[in-house]
């Protein structure tokens, strides 16, 4: 696939101290290291191996990353809200880049 | 008595006997909402001339986890393919200078139910083309851009993007168009021949024995409305010509070049097996 | 030589024990080593206890290379009482590593849920640590079916 590209669904607003539910998905192919290809020579292993999910700079949620995950890695979490702001997503690639998406939310 | 109840009953029947297979090898009773807006029709009247009564998406065959999966439009994993064929949708290629969208527009307008109406034929070719092969006909003749090589990244998110326009619409191939209904012919010869060592015929699982176990694979109707199809086992989006192959490999026969004679009268005549199904692009499969 | 029907059965009889039976068990026993091993790593050489944490994993799985999962924890998840982390492990993968998935008090719960590989039936186990250092544990037998057709 082309360069790998994030999905987020945060919603649009929330009331101070609600449980909201974040949703993300993000295109990659999760190259596990254990395939082979038609000579029989190893598929280099190349993962996201790293998430992380922050709000105004301060962590809410993360993982680290086996090649255990399926290819278009999903995550599900909650994150409770106390004041307006932005959640920051990030995913780190073995090859070294990070992929981030930011998204705003509104606490009335 | 309802469905519900036989079922019911049937559970009850089996349960007593002490093996539940045969009762879980019945297809789900359940509706499919796409994000809880988008009615799909997963169950209908066949068309006159079918062998069964009923047509039935592969949807009511799968898990719930795996039917749960296609029921969000955030949690298909198809849905990236989508985004990544509306990217090329908009893409400039070709010694013309031009993207679909140069001509097309915004595909949500324009191609709104177009994609169900494939196969369809096609004057030029003097054959029946599907949306693979349209693509690459308008990339040819209108961008001056090179066809895709089959199963290209490119074709696979391109065609997914634009059967997804036509999501929820009822398939109907139009069979009095040019030498449709000879296509059709040739289509049904194929589905019913018995091809490689196993001798199987696409009916000897998908009419003969839909609903019931080969091996641990719930067998369906072979219904096509989902193509492209986003399967767990490739955790990736399979063109139909790709899965025909798969099938027929499985047959441990030699399988045809895709878009060949034998493959197009197949889809023209797979396709219309499920007509009145919704496009579920991109249905969600084992 | 000859070789009689007979000796031809005894024969494969005991290959076919040795493939049952040999590698088989120094497989799995690798393997429960090495999730052993990946969890003790987690806990700090705790014995985790049962309860509080639940995984949620399909009994059947239709196929290995996309199962659902999801772990949710009992906790206030304030900053006196909260989960750092859970972790989840596969005893019958070539590695048993899946995902470690870090909580703060802003996650609201202890809540998460991925898409994960499974080569085939086994256990899955996920472990939680609290920020007081006790942890838990729940485990799940998921069965991956081997379809008829590959497509």
């Amino acid at each position: 696939m082309a360069t790998p590209k994030p999905r987020v669904k945060v919603p649009k607003s929330a009331s101070a101290g609600e449980v909201i539910t974040i949703k993300t998905l993000i295109s990659h192919n999760m190259e596990s290291g254990q395939r082979k290809d038609k000579d029989g020579n190893v598929i280099p292993r190349q993962i996201i191996n790293k998430f992380s999910c922050e709000f105004n700079g301060k962590p809410v949620f993360g993982c680290d990353i086996a090649p255990a995950i399926s290819a278009n890695p999903y995550f599900e979490f909650s994150a409770k809200v106390m004041e307006s702001g932005s959640f920051t997503f990030t995913w780190v690639d073995d090859n070294g880049e990070t992929y981030s998406h930011e998204q705003a939310i509104e606490v009335k | 008595m309802s469905r519900k109840l036989i079922l019911a009953a049937a559970t009850a029947a089996v349960v007593s006997v002490g093996g539940a297979l045969v009762a879980s090898a019945d297809p789900v009773d359940e509706e499919l909402v796409i994000d809880g807006e988008i009615p799909m029709v997963i169950r209908t009247k066949a068309p006159e001339g079918h062998p069964f009564d009923e047509v039935l998406s592969g949807w009511l065959f799968r898990t719930p986890e795996t039917r749960s999966l296609e029921e969000d439009t955030f949690t298909n994993p198809g849905m990236l393919y989508v985004e990544r064929g509306e990217e090329i949708w908009n893409t400039v290629e070709g010694e013309a200078g031009k993207s679909c969208a140069s001509c097309h527009g915004d595909a949500a307008e324009t191609m709104a139910g177009v994609a169900a109406a494939y196969p369809k034929w096609d004057a030029d070719a003097e054959r029946p083309i599907n949306v693979e092969l349209q693509i690459d006909k308008c990339r040819e003749n209108n961008m001056k851009a090179e066809p895709y090589k089959f199963d290209a990244p490119e074709q696979r998110a391109l065609t997914t993007f634009l059967k997804h326009q036509s999501l929820g619409k009822p398939v109907q191939v139009d069979l009095s168009q040019g030498d449709m209904q000879s296509w059709w012919d040739q289509g049904k010869e194929v589905y019913y021949t018995r091809t490689g060592q196993l001798n199987l015929s696409c009916a000897s699982c998908h009419e003969e024995n839909n609903g019931k176990y080969i091996r641990a694979d719930h067998l369906s109707q072979g219904n096509v409305n989902g193509f492209p199809t986003y399967r767990l086992k490739q955790g990736n989006m399979v063109l139909l010509h790709s899965r025909f192959r798969g099938c027929i490999r499985d047959t441990r026969a030699e399988f045809p070049a895709p878009f060949s004679d034998e493959l197009m009268a197949l889809e023209v005549y797979t396709t219309w097996r499920g007509t009145g199904l919704s496009v579920e692009t991109p249905a969600v499969r084992q | 030589m000859q070789v009689t029907r007979r000796q031809a059965l005894g024969l494969s009889a005991g290959a076919v024990a040795l493939v049952a039976f040999g590698p088989g068990l120094n497989a799995a026993r690798a393997d429960a080593a090495a999730t052993d091993k990946s969890l003790m790593e987690f806990t700090g050489g705790k014995a985790p206890a049962t309860g509080r944490i639940t995984l949620n994993a399909p009994e059947i799985a239709e196929n290995g290379n996309t199962v659902p999962i999801s772990v949710s924890v009992e906790s206030d998840m304030t900053d006196a009482s909260y989960v750092e982390s859970v972790v989840v492990l596969a005893e019958g993968n070539p590695n048993p590593s899946v995902a470690t998935f870090h909580f703060t008090p802003m996650s609201g719960e202890a809540s998460a849920t991925t898409r994960m590989r499974l080569a085939g039936t086994q256990n899955v186990i996920a472990i939680a640590k609290m920020n007081d250092g006790s942890v838990f544990m729940d485990k799940k037998l998921v069965k991956v079916t081997i379809g008829g057709c590959g497509g």
